[in-house]
């Protein structure tokens, strides 16, 4: 066991470079000021975009009247979503139709007829400055309808007022998953069962709120034909084949440029309106358009997260151990099918029986509604946090049930050491795992008994100074992913990552990645993979992404699938570069290349020491090609394709202790311990900052974040003024276990970490906080843990408590 | 209006609008755009500079107010033959930054606060940042970044 700050974790048959806490490339052009975010970029001539939204949530457009806003000097045009309507091959894109049957209505980057969120486009202003731009949409006269808005997830599913009429319902799908052995198993479960919980939680919409509001460019080449786009996002790739199919344009003349990204935790996973006005209107006008998203604009534009409402219920036998889980699931679409959004929750649907052995009785559905909110689409874990909070949140109301310790139900269920690699019930097969281990640092490291020992003397009767701990153990689902599991579930692409590995004549190496970074450190991780890999310095190694010219191929960075996809990409090019070069060094060191060994960036020949040659050497062979291999093409680049064979199960467990001061609702933070483990190591500092980061964000959601709307369907947390993202003084320090089981599935043993803090925190900190009210017959505090809501929560059990010794009224 | 403005040693003379923020100026008449914008209400600090050695949101503050004034940025941080700050430093060896958006303005309120308190506690810290946010880290390595600083210094 080991706490933070000294971890070294060295991988199976490392040259030693990996594993290291080697400090960041990235850093320097981002502590100066030299690095560029999309809105920094000097681009002459260009337009501003503004665009006009709608303050009502549900309405039907009766007139846009822009003749004020054209007038104004400065202002070059003015356009409705009328006006652009030709401009759209198709509508805006959803890549996941769940189910054969799934309704989902036309949207477009402006709207024509109806809007149905506050932020909804209606028209836009092209302008010489961003500051004209934005006075002159003051201008636009709108004549709205005002229609009911639909705000709550029970009120769209009544459907008692339809957000899209043409569809006729609320419901936009319905999808299933039921696990049985024989039919019947799971009530069979649950009527057999010597234990059963049943709970609903709500997962609150959240606002992912990178640091770096959105901002695009999209600059034209009028008579070449070429067009390349600027953005803020995490999917170059994906945008430049979703550009080309949604607005017609020649996929060959299309490049698309991710700058310096300021963070996106999954709201930069998409394909946004103002992605594809700009390039219209670039084509259009034959200038460059730009547009660059306010705060408050963000708030209402960009995707929001989460909003579920979750039914879980378990069967348990005697001893504790689950025997069934069921499911019903809820999930707010918001207005409109945004990239991803109604595969969001069904990313957690394999997920609601956490780390714990269960057999056939998995019966699991998800309904997706459409409200009048922003659409919601990946956050931060993306469905597998909403999940780990069910089932973890469920074991601890077990817990209470059985009248057992958490910890102690956990052990009853986990799938032990010995039964990895595990076939689920889902049939998807878990890597490698040991939940004890991991349980066992977190408890040691936070000193679990010694806490409950506390607890119990403090937590008397009047005590206003409440302990409370809490502790979750997950499962981080990721590597995103097999191509033929998105495949089977209705996803329109692969999940495969390419890397190319080029050995330039000087033996400097140039490293292609189709993953995108924007805070992970890819150009340090993937150096010193390539680093190891070669014997050479991770500094003599350049890292190029993001580009699709300079990186033509790439699926991007989400799901924590970089480094299990793309990283072993970057790992097998290299290894195919040394098989190569070896040939190279056989037919100079006249040897047969089965005799060629390769380490510490040297070639030698088996049993003949002095025989050898280093990789400059090769390498500037394989430039000249004025002596090669007959059948042996010239240069050293490799390009490989990979599609991982699986998932990578990251596991782990965290423990938080907090004291709730019954009479304000305060919840302080006095301890959070976590220990993830996600494989391999690459670079220790890079994954422990990944955990603080997701830790805090799984944290906030607990405490203090939640995208509040009023019934009218205005968001009322739309600044950060009134969305508590928490600052330095609202969070604890965070220590950090380490255990490093490697996943068996790839040849670097690595499992990938973004979301994992994410993941383990929310459920842990609620757990706690629940934990330290029990005794006051508190069972479930809504999210954000509020001092209002803590409050309340405790004096409602108060006043129910007394009613009931009251006799009832 | 014509206002003249020193900003990292260098003068600066512009006509703007009245309504322009410092923060614009900063970005758009002088061409630093190291100082980033992240909200519209003052709220996260992504904008921090120091006017007159002390650390201000610049988004906070009209350009037309910064007139004779002193503005350092985050590109005069760093000396010439390029080497970083000592804050600067101590960010990238504790890994205080990640996607760096926020960065810049940490790094400035953060010279600030030592400028004010050379020994602070951990607490000191984390108070004395509350009005930079950070979506990356959990502030975790960034108040490890300003201890180690204050301790370096």
């Amino acid at each position: 066991m080991t706490v933070t700050d000294e971890i070294t974790a060295t991988a199976p048959e490392s040259a030693g470079i990996i594993g290291q806490r080697m400090l960041r490339k990235e850093d320097p052009v981002l502590l100066t000021g030299e690095a560029v975010f999309t809105n920094d970029m000097v681009v002459p001539g260009a337009l501003h975009l503004a665009v006009l939204r709608s303050p009502y949530a549900h309405a039907k457009l009766i007139s846009v009247d822009t003749s004020a806003a054209v007038a104004m000097p400065g202002v070059q045009a003015v356009y409705s979503g009328a006006d652009l309507a030709e401009l759209w091959a198709s509508p805006m894109p959803c890549a996941w139709p769940v189910t054969d049957d799934m309704l989902s209505p036309e949207h477009y980057p402006i709207a024509t007829d109806t809007v149905n969120y506050v932020g909804d486009g209606v028209a836009v202003v092209l302008a010489d400055s961003n500051m004209i731009a934005h006075d002159a949409i003051e201008l636009i006269d709108v004549t709205y309808e005002p229609l009911e808005a639909v705000t709550s997830i029970t009120d769209a599913l009544s459907d008692r007022v339809v957000v899209h009429d043409e569809l006729g319902t609320n419901s936009s799908y319905t999808w299933n998953l039921l696990v049985e052995e024989a039919e019947g198993d799971v009530q069979r479960a649950f009527d057999a069962a010597a234990f059963t919980v049943s709970e609903q939680y709500v997962q609150q919409r959240l606002i992912p709120m990178a640091m770096e509001p959105r901002a695009v460019v999209a600059v034209p080449q009028p008579f070449g034909g070429d067009m390349t786009l600027y953005s803020s996002t995490q999917i170059p790739h994906i945008l430049k084949v979703m550009v080309a199919v949604t607005l017609g344009f020649p996929e060959h003349q299309l490049r698309v440029v991710a700058p310096a990204v300021g963070g996106g935790f999954g709201a930069k996973l998409d394909v946004y309106a103002e992605e594809l006005l700009c390039i219209a209107l670039a084509n259009k006008h034959a200038c460059p358009v730009r547009w660059n998203e306010d705060r408050s604009e963000n708030t209402v534009a960009t995707v929001q997260g989460r909003g579920q409402v979750q039914n879980i219920e378990l069967a348990a036998d005697a001893n504790g151990k689950l025997t069934a889980v069921r499911v019903r699931l809820v999930a707010d679409m918001g207005a409109y099918l945004q990239l991803i959004t109604p595969g969001v929750p069904l990313l957690g649907a394999f997920l609601y029986a956490g780390v714990y052995d269960l057999p056939k009785a998995y019966d699991f559905s998800c309904t997706g509604v459409f409200t009048t909110m922003t659409p919601t689409d990946a956050y931060r874990g993306a469905g597998r946090p909403e999940a780990t909070y069910a089932i973890e949140r469920a074991m601890n109301a077990l817990a209470a049930e059985m009248d057992v310790d958490p910890l102690d139900v956990r052990r009853r269920n986990f799938i032990g050491p010995e039964q990895y690699p595990y076939e689920a019930f889902t049939g998807l097969v878990y890597d490698s795992a040991d939940h004890d281990a991991a349980l066992g640092i977190a408890e040691e490291l936070v000193d679990y008994n010694g806490l409950r020992a506390q607890q119990a003397k403090q937590n008397t009767a009047d005590e206003t100074k409440r302990l409370g701990i809490g502790v979750s153990t997950y499962f981080e689902m990721c590597g995103l992913a097999p191509s033929r599991v998105l495949a089977s579930l209705n996803y329109s692409a692969g999940g495969w990552e390419a890397a190319t590995v080029r050995i330039l004549p000087t033996s400097k190496v140039q490293v292609v990645t189709g993953t995108s970074p924007h805070g992970q450190g890819h150009e340090t991780a993937w150096s010193m993979i390539v680093a190891d890999k070669l014997g050479i310095d991770p500094a003599d190694v350049d890292v190029l992404h993001s580009d699709t010219t300079i990186a033509p191929l790439g699926m991007d960075t989400y799901g924590s699938r970089s480094l299990p996809v793309g990283g072993v990409a970057v790992g097998m090019a290299c290894d195919q570069v040394i098989a190569k070069a070896k040939q190279i060094a056989a037919h100079q060191l006249e040897a047969s290349s089965d005799d060629i060994e390769f380490a510490g960036g040297v070639f030698s020949v088996a049993g003949s020491p002095d025989k050898e040659m280093p990789l400059a050497a090769v390498a500037f062979e394989a430039f000249t090609a004025h002596d090669l291999p007959d059948d042996l093409e010239p240069n050293l680049e490799v390009q490989v394709s990979y599609d991982p064979p699986n998932f990578s199960w990251p596991f782990g467990t965290h423990i938080c202790v907090v004291e709730v001061d019954t009479e304000t609702g305060a919840v302080d933070v006095l301890k959070y311990v976590a220990v993830d483990d996600c494989g391999v190591q690459v670079n220790p500092l890079i994954v422990e900052g990944q955990v603080h980061g997701g830790v805090v964000q799984g944290l906030a959601q607990a405490l203090y974040e939640g995208a509040v709307y009023d019934s009218d369907g205005n968001l009322q947390t739309s600044t950060l003024a009134e969305y508590l993202v928490p600052a330095a003084s609202d969070v604890p320090p965070i220590t950090l276990g380490l255990s490093v089981t490697p996943s068996p599935t790839n040849s670097l043993g690595v499992k990938g970490v973004g979301e994992a803090g994410t993941i383990g925190a929310a459920p842990a900190v609620m757990n706690a906080i629940v934990d330290a009210l029990s005794d006051l017959g508190v069972s479930d505090v809504p999210m954000p843990a509020s001092p209002l809501n803590v409050w309340t929560a405790i004096n409602s059990s108060q006043s129910a408590a007394n009613t009931e010794a009251n006799g009832g009224s | 209006m014509e206002i003249t403005v020193t900003v990292n040693g260098t003068s600066h003379t512009h006509d703007v609008e009245p309504r322009t923020l410092l923060v614009h100026y900063i970005r758009e008449h002088v061409g630093l755009t190291g100082t980033n914008i992240g909200c519209d209400t003052s709220s996260c600090g992504a904008c921090s500079v120091h006017l007159n050695g002390e650390a201000v949101k610049s988004c906070t503050l009209l350009a037309v107010q910064a007139d004779g004034q002193e503005i350092r940025t985050i590109e005069g941080m760093a000396d010439a033959d390029g080497t970083l700050h000592p804050m600067q430093q101590a960010f990238m060896e504790n890994h205080g930054l990640q996607c760096g958006y926020c960065t810049p303005g940490m790094v400035m309120a953060a010279t600030s606060l030592l400028e004010e308190n050379p020994q602070p506690t951990e607490q000191d810290v984390r108070l004395g940042l509350e009005g930079n946010l950070c979506r990356c880290t959990g502030y975790h390595n960034i108040v490890k970044s300003v201890l180690a600083a204050a301790a370096n210094d």
